[in-house]
């Protein structure tokens, strides 16, 4: 059996009311929050970046099991937002958290969906036997242009995922990735902030690309929405996975667990995961879970997973957690972000 | 006379999918296949389009439409801003007046969605003067300040506009090619974001992608046997580009030229006026169209349209912008004035559907380039 052997989060404890952002810029902030469906969202601190968020969430399970550590033989690392164009961040978490020198290493970049790809290789490479487990980390400091839409839901957090053959929690049974070259939201090189193509992040974009991935692995597994336990979508913002939902046969139940983007916001690559995460604490052993990131430019990762008997010792306690948290202002938020 | 014998409307709105050749193709090829015309047939095409040149850096679209459509007869291009189609449709009457016989296809298109809402908006500034533009006059700007006059003067408050968007989105649920098919209220458009004070988000046109095309002739043979109107007058008239040397905020002078000349031509009152599509890229544009167009006193605007007495469901006489206008049906640019022609062709030859006015006799078309520095006043009878 291949999936998740163990994993963990970081979401750091600052956040900023969306109320606060809309008042920033004269915005009607009930309005706001009616649209986007986000109420607050999560910011890392001003000593935080993808590398110290990620280096949390894989600490927070590796911490001094050496044996784990030393089995590792593959750290990628996914993100929108590395510090370095040219300086690898997987190498540096993997001397962070005292791996062995034995392991390929590569930072990964697909927009919201960096991590889910490189998961997927991971899988791959534990199936073959080449090696014997993998760290994958989704880690994003999401930034938005000041004023933009984007700048209400764009937050920050990290996850950290170990891939095995051994006491897996919830086997990867089947993925499908549908990919095309459809242009909603990018960063040039040397650009600060992202850009993206207002509604065209929608229909042509997350809907059809997500929608096209589920129902192709739903296909392929020869399974119906109702066989899932739980559902879990990318969450750019609050309303667009309930609509994906909708259209795909869904219901708001199936949603709800995994639903985290109302409180914590879009961590961009570790948004969908993060919901992934927030699911495993309440996840029983035989549930079926449905789960699709989506990253623009696009494509869409969907995966099915089981979850199995190994899931109690591995739980990790998400909601309460995440309720430790410290108010900032504005100004704070853009001192936060180094913003200029 | 010339007559026009068909009208073909791609949906207006927001067409990823589509290039502007696309929408040509779709336009010509789709009013052809509905006459059952060849292209032999056609003398030369006359079209509209205003931004081929800046969001697809494409300009000598002639010999674009040469190769879509495997044709080498005379192609002219007319651009006027947001009424290159009007300007369009009245060159070619001007056209089929000296040339007898002859049959001409009239293309509007516009690809306005490929580029950001900021660069569309910087785009379609550039026809506003430049230098009004350096000082950072956007058209929502230049409409916001002529709202603001024009509500000043005579004592309105922004419900009065509303009530412009409010009518239209209603006329546009009944149009299957409007990019808007949704009603609205007074509230929802009041609540609306502003653009420009005191305009809001829904008190102005969109930006679309969209294409309309038209067949016009004046050969006898063409005409017989087809659904057609006749083009009783198309007149054209011009103003001052910049607003500043506008001697007024509160008319529209290029308006009541291009209307009283076109009145005159047509021989016909304006009481006979069954349907008009007028020009109302923003809300306080149609208030002033119909005031400068003769069938609303100056001032009197504001509570005729609150009033809704150009509503279909007002029991009136005179229709306003049945398809929706450009705030509901939308607004690309080159395809608009092209589009309103086609809406009153649809009204009098009873092909309207569920919006269809009762007795339609006589229509009117109002295309307005940049803050009225063109404008084109056409009147089509049955």
């Amino acid at each position: 059996m291949f999936g998740i052997v163990d994993y963990g989060f970081y979401i750091p404890k600052y956040r900023i009311k969306i109320e606060d952002i809309a008042n920033q810029w004269g915005k009607c902030a009930d309005k706001v929050e009616l649209s986007l469906r986000i109420t607050e969202k999560a910011v890392a601190g001003t000593d935080e970046d993808v590398l110290t968020m990620a280096y949390e969430a894989a600490s927070s399970f590796l911490s001094g099991d050496t044996k784990v550590k030393k089995q590792i033989g593959a750290v990628f690392v996914g993100s929108e937002t590395f510090q370095y164009a040219v300086k690898p961040t997987a190498t540096s978490l993997a001397e962070w958290l005292g791996l062995s020198h034995d392991y390929l290493a590569y930072d990964t970049q697909f927009a919201c969906k960096a991590a889910t790809g490189a998961l997927i290789s991971a899988l791959g490479m534990v199936k073959s036997g080449d090696i014997d487990s993998a760290l994958v980390c989704a880690t994003d400091k999401a930034n938005a242009r000041p004023k933009d839409t984007l700048e209400y839901s764009a937050g920050s957090g990290a996850n950290a995922w170990l891939v095995g053959h051994e006491k897996v929690i919830a086997e990867i049974v089947c993925w499908h990735s549908y990919s095309s070259d459809t242009p909603d939201f990018w960063r040039r090189a040397k650009s600060e902030f992202p850009s993206h193509a207002g509604r065209f992040t929608g229909t042509p974009a997350y809907f059809q690309h997500l929608g096209e991935a589920v129902k192709r692995l739903l296909h392929k597994t020869n399974t119906k929405p109702s066989d899932y336990h739980h559902v879990v979508f990318h969450m750019p913002n609050g309303s667009f996975p309930f609509k994906a939902a909708r259209q795909l046969g869904f219901s708001q139940k199936q949603m709800e667990m995994g639903y985290v983007v109302p409180t914590l916001g879009n961590s961009y690559s570790a948004s969908a995961l993060m919901g992934l995460v927030a699911v495993l604490e309440v996840a029983r052993p035989g549930d079926n879970i449905l789960f699709a990131s989506y990253g623009s430019g696009a494509g869409s990762d969907a995966i099915q997973m089981k979850i199995t008997k190994h899931i109690d010792k591995k739980r990790k306690q998400f909601k309460n957690s995440i309720l430790a948290k410290e108010y900032i202002d504005y100004a704070t938020y853009t001192k936060f972000m180094n913003m200029k | 006379m010339s007559s026009i014998v068909g009208y073909y409307s791609t949906p207006f709105g927001e067409l990823w999918d589509k290039s502007l050749d696309d929408l040509f193709l779709e336009a010509a090829t789709g009013i052809m296949n509905d006459l059952q015309i060849e292209m032999k047939q056609i003398d030369a095409i006359f079209f509209g389009n205003m931004l081929g040149g800046v969001v697809e850096k494409q300009l000598l679209l002639s010999a674009h439409l040469s190769e879509l459509l495997d044709v080498n007869i005379p192609i002219y291009r007319a651009e006027a801003a947001c009424a290159s189609g009007g300007m369009a449709f009245h060159s070619a009457h001007e056209y089929l007046k000296s040339n007898p016989n002859k049959t001409v296809l009239v293309l509007g298109a516009e690809k306005m969605t490929d580029i950001t809402a900021s660069e569309i908006t910087e785009a379609l500034a550039t026809a506003a003067s430049h230098k009004e533009q350096s000082v950072g006059l956007t058209f929502p700007g230049v409409y916001a300040l002529m709202a603001q006059v024009y509500l000043d003067t005579y004592g309105y408050s922004e419900e009065h506009l509303a009530a412009i968007s409010v009518k239209n989105h209603a006329h546009g649920v009944l149009n299957d090619k409007a990019h808007f098919r949704r009603y609205v209220t007074i509230d929802n458009v009041l609540e609306s974001p502003y653009v420009a004070y005191p305009l809001k988000v829904l008190d102005s046109s969109p930006i679309s992608d969209g294409a309309a095309a038209l067949i016009m002739t004046n050969d006898a043979q063409m005409i017989q046997n087809r659904k057609n109107v006749t083009i009783l007058a198309s007149e054209t008239a011009t103003d001052t580009i910049s607003i500043a040397k506008r001697k007024r905020l509160d008319e529209v002078e290029s308006t009541k030229v291009a209307g009283n000349n076109a009145f005159l031509k047509a021989k016909i009152k304006r009481t006979a006026i069954d349907v008009m599509e007028v020009h109302d890229c923003f809300s306080i544009a149609e208030i002033l169209a119909l005031e400068d167009l003769g069938f609303w006193k100056k001032g009197q605007g504001g509570k005729l349209a609150q009033e809704m007495v150009t509503h279909r469901d007002s029991g009136n006489n005179t229709i306003v912008n049945t398809s929706g206008g450009l705030k509901a049906a939308g607004h690309p640019v080159g395809s608009t004035g092209i589009k309103q022609i086609g809406e009153i062709y649809l009204q009098l030859t009873r092909q309207a559907q569920e919006r269809q006015v009762k007795n339609a006799l006589y229509g009117l078309a109002h295309n307005v380039g940049g803050s009225g520095g063109v404008a084109v006043v056409s009147i089509l009878g049955i």
